[in-house]
């Protein structure tokens, strides 16, 4: 019995790969929004070919999630927020400074391949036999929303809130609603099975992406973030549909 | 005039179960038989239960089931009332519902199935305990309603399953009388199965002794009793039994041995005698009757007022000694006597 | 009163050190919650009426959809423990699938199945013009699919611990297969039955994944607790432990008193 609980112990231990830590000061702990996911890949995969011995690892969540985490005290080096708002709280929780804006991302309207049913303006959202799905207020795509549905004076009734982004984009693949309010970056990700309509009250509701490296974090992470300024990181950026910071 | 006319037969691999049973109105038939001779399975055949493999079961001119062309009653379609080894009560009703429940399903509205059900419990006297569970019933208790429960449904055919196993001598003794008086009363045909000579003796109008699958001897408990034809029934009525090849008076055992016997017959014989008919000697007897031989004392123990010894020898047989005799002989173990039965104490009857 | 026993049996500390270490590990989450807890604030927070929305909706539909587990998990349980039919073991395997699809997996299975294009959603909406998705039965419907193994597996074990041969009393005295089942197997079986409903409650009721994929979040309607917990996480963690630790409170006191009443051995 007693050989059975430590042979039980010994296996869950070496299947979670819990073991002593190791210093591993080369690598630099990105927490970077969700919507950065494949960029980010890329960028990061330039940066280490850049610079022999760097080591970038990424975690990738909803921004307010990595700001809870970074001011519970996770080991990052570098923040990168889809929301100032998020990038405030940290900052003002003393864990950085002076983050900078590397790229922007726009509102579009995101509709079936094709887009059955005809929408062309953010108004053609209004009608009441329109599903539509829009970001929760709390999530950053959903504050920019509301932004820009106010500014259009337009009154929607969605059929839902979605917790972020891409659960809203994935309504729209998989049928259940005519459109959904999601970012250009998140319609080109998504291949031919969405298309995107731009319309121009997404001006008032640009999303500015902000990095900075944390407290105590060594020079790699600032050079990372300096990085995100360099015309290699702006053309993958742009590739994916975001905007140069103005 | 049959009520009761089946042939169960069930097949179950190594074991085969082939047994013609015939029951009257009010009669109660027993099924005698060892752990495993098959008498449960032909409860549960009967009570469909489980379905037979050849032969029938034919109640009060009605096919229950006969494989043979498709007829198959399920058991709640059958009139036929099951007291099982265990009782079986429902633990979550009362007793009052657990006799209620027959009639109900049998479509009597809810009023009546309890009023059925009270007048049931008090036939078998237990009306004050119509609200306990079944959990809180003594053994005794528990049997009656039981019994009450199979009675309730009015049935054509009673089965009892060891009816009287589970409780103990003092509550057996009385349960077994109150068991007999209802059978009496019973207009059906009761079939009851056991293992115990004496419920079957005291409760049955006719015996069906099985063993290994196959009904090896049927009377009424006095033929059964006076000429066993099987080593299990002798040990049951307490007789010591031989089988052998009879010429006038003298029976060939097999194995060699001669017995002689009062009364003459021709062919394959029995030959039965009392353990009380066997004398012990230590030293060979004068007159010399022809039944005698030197034995060895393989075992001695109490039986009733008597000793019962158990003898080794050429001829293996059981004999009652008075105490005083056996203190006079020094029996023990191990010591060679002298046994003799007088021929008229011989029973012989055709095999 | 009885008396206490003069000596208790020692309990081995091979049993009781990892019980005191794992009882310690499930409570001091809750602890970290408690102490977080913004308590000056409470009352006004507990006023406010998405809470209560919330909250209200919550409890509707776990219960509701421990009811449609009740409906087709018994039947279910019922045919895996007593009829003996090829590729039961297949079946008993399918039925714990949901324990194993992420809950988000599960809400896109049943979008492809009760979709607007799904297999039967299609069909559904063509024919009498009603979805699934973004309903309250929706919610229903996502929460039953996750809970109803609990249902299934608890039932299950009861039915093959009860005595088959009460069925059989039951059937010489008249009952057909049903009336024994509801008559007497059932009643036996009912601790088990509850336990089950219980455990599927608790897991409808903390439902997230496969309901906000499923039916979305829509605040009265598909906006249970967990998902309200959910997007207050994102702007106002004090906001989120409040609302858990109502979530936890109510159910915490619904399970206590059910559990009593009919889960105790009789």
């Amino acid at each position: 019995m007693k050989r059975t609980a430590a042979a039980l112990t010994a296996l869950a231990l070496a299947l979670t790969g819990c073991s002593g830590g190791g210093d591993d000061s080369e690598t630099i702990h990105v927490f970077a929004a969700a919507s950065l996911t494949e960029t980010f890949e890329r960028i990061g995969a330039d940066f280490e070919a850049d610079r022999p011995g760097a080591d970038v690892e990424f975690n990738f969540a909803g921004s307010s999630s990595l700001a809870a985490q970074i001011e519970q005290g996770a080991p990052a080096d570098v923040f990168a927020s889809a929301s100032p708002v998020n990038m405030g709280s940290v900052v003002e929780a003393g864990y950085a400074e002076d983050p900078v804006t590397f790229a922007r991302n726009r509102l579009v309207i995101a509709v079936p391949a094709g887009d059955p049913a005809g929408i062309a303006s953010l108004s053609d959202l209004a009608d009441p036999a329109l599903r539509v799905a829009v970001c929760a207020a709390a999530v950053p795509c959903g504050a920019a929303a509301e932004t820009a549905l106010a500014e259009a004076g337009i009154e929607l009734t969605p059929a839902t809130y979605e917790s972020d982004v891409k659960a809203t984009l994935a309504k729209v693949t998989l049928g259940e609603v005519d459109a959904a309010l999601v970012y250009r970056t998140d319609t080109l990700a998504a291949d031919d099975e969405v298309e995107a309509v731009d319309f121009p009250e997404a001006a008032a509701a640009v999303n500015d992406y902000e990095a900075a490296a944390l407290d105590g974090a060594g020079a790699p992470a600032a050079e990372f973030v300096a990085y995100l300024g360099s015309e290699a990181a702006l053309a993958v950026l742009i590739d994916a549909g975001f905007e140069a910071p103005s | 005039m049959t009520l009761l006319d089946a042939n169960l037969v069930v097949d179950r691999g190594a074991f085969r179960l082939d047994l013609p049973l015939h029951a009257a109105p009010g009669e109660t038939v027993a099924l005698l038989g060892p752990n495993g001779a098959g008498k449960t399975t032909a409860l549960r055949a009967l009570a469909g239960l489980e379905a037979l493999g050849g032969g029938h079961v034919r109640l009060d001119g009605r096919d229950l089931d006969r494989p043979a062309d498709r007829t198959w009653v399920p058991a709640e379609r059958r009139r036929i009332g099951v007291v099982f080894q265990d009782y079986l009560l429902f633990p979550h009703l009362s007793a009052l519902d657990n006799v209620a429940f027959g009639p109900r399903r049998r479509g009597a509205r809810r009023a009546d199935a309890r009023a059925a059900a009270a007048a049931w419990l008090g036939r078998v006297g237990l009306e004050e305990l119509a609200h306990r569970r079944p959990g809180r019933l003594s053994g005794g208790q528990a049997q009656r309603v039981a019994l009450a429960r199979a009675l309730a449904v009015e049935p054509t055919l009673l089965l009892l399953d060891e009816p009287l196993a589970a409780l103990d001598a003092r509550t057996r003794l009385d349960t077994r009388a109150e068991l007999h008086r209802h059978l009496a009363e019973h207009a059906g045909a009761a079939v009851l199965v056991t293992h115990d000579p004496i419920d079957a003796l005291m409760l049955a109008d006719r015996l069906i002794v099985v063993e290994d699958g196959r009904a090896v001897q049927t009377g009424d408990a006095e033929a059964i009793t006076a000429r066993p034809r099987t080593d299990y029934v002798a040990r049951l009525v307490g007789l010591n039994l031989y089988r052998g090849r009879a010429a006038g008076h003298t029976v060939h055992l097999e194995g060699g041995r001669e017995l002689t016997a009062a009364d003459p017959l021709d062919g394959d014989a029995f030959a039965a005698f009392a353990p009380t008919a066997v004398a012990l000697y230590r030293d060979r007897p004068d007159g010399s009757p022809r039944n005698t031989w030197h034995a060895t004392v393989s075992g001695v123990h109490r039986h009733g007022d008597n000793l019962r010894v158990q003898l080794d020898g050429p001829l293996r047989a059981a004999a009652d000694v008075t105490p005083a005799s056996a203190a006079h002989l020094g029996l023990g173990p191990g010591q060679r006597v002298w046994a003799a039965v007088k021929a008229t104490e011989i029973r012989v009857y055709p095999a | 009163m009885r008396a206490a026993p003069r000596r208790r049996r020692r309990v081995p500390a091979a049993l009781l050190v990892p019980a005191i270490a794992g009882l310690a590990f499930l409570v001091l989450p809750l602890i970290g919650l408690l102490v977080r807890a913004p308590w000056s604030t409470m009352p006004q927070r507990l006023a406010e009426p998405e809470v209560l929305q919330a909250l209200w909706l919550s409890l509707r539909t776990a219960t509701a959809a421990t009811a449609v587990c009740l409906v087709f998990g018994v039947p279910i349980a019922w045919l895996l423990a007593r009829v003996d039919f090829p590729g039961r073991g297949l079946v008993r395997a399918l039925v714990t699938v949901p324990l194993v699809l992420p809950p988000v997996v599960g809400g896109v299975a049943l979008l492809l199945v009760f979709g607007r294009g799904g297999l039967i959603g299609s069909w559904m909406e063509d024919t009498f013009g009603i979805g699934l998705p973004f309903t309250t039965a929706g919610v229903v419907v996502a929460m039953a699919f996750v809970a109803m193994p609990f249902l299934v597996v608890s039932v299950e074990g009861a039915l093959r611990g009860a005595d088959e041969r009460y069925e059989e009393a039951a059937a010489t005295l008249g009952a057909g297969r049903w009336t024994a089942f509801t008559r007497v197997t059932l009643p036996l079986i009912a601790p088990g039955v509850a336990a089950g409903a219980v455990l599927s409650w608790a897991r409808a009721l903390g439902e997230f994944g496969a309901t906000i994929t499923f039916a979305g979040n829509f605040p009265g309607r598909t906006q249970t607790m967990p998902i309200a917990v959910y997007l207050a996480l994102e702007t106002d963690l004090e906001a989120a432990i409040v609302l858990s630790l109502i979530l936890l409170a109510v159910s915490v006191v619904v399970l206590a008193g059910l559990r009593d009443r009919w889960t105790a051995a009789p």
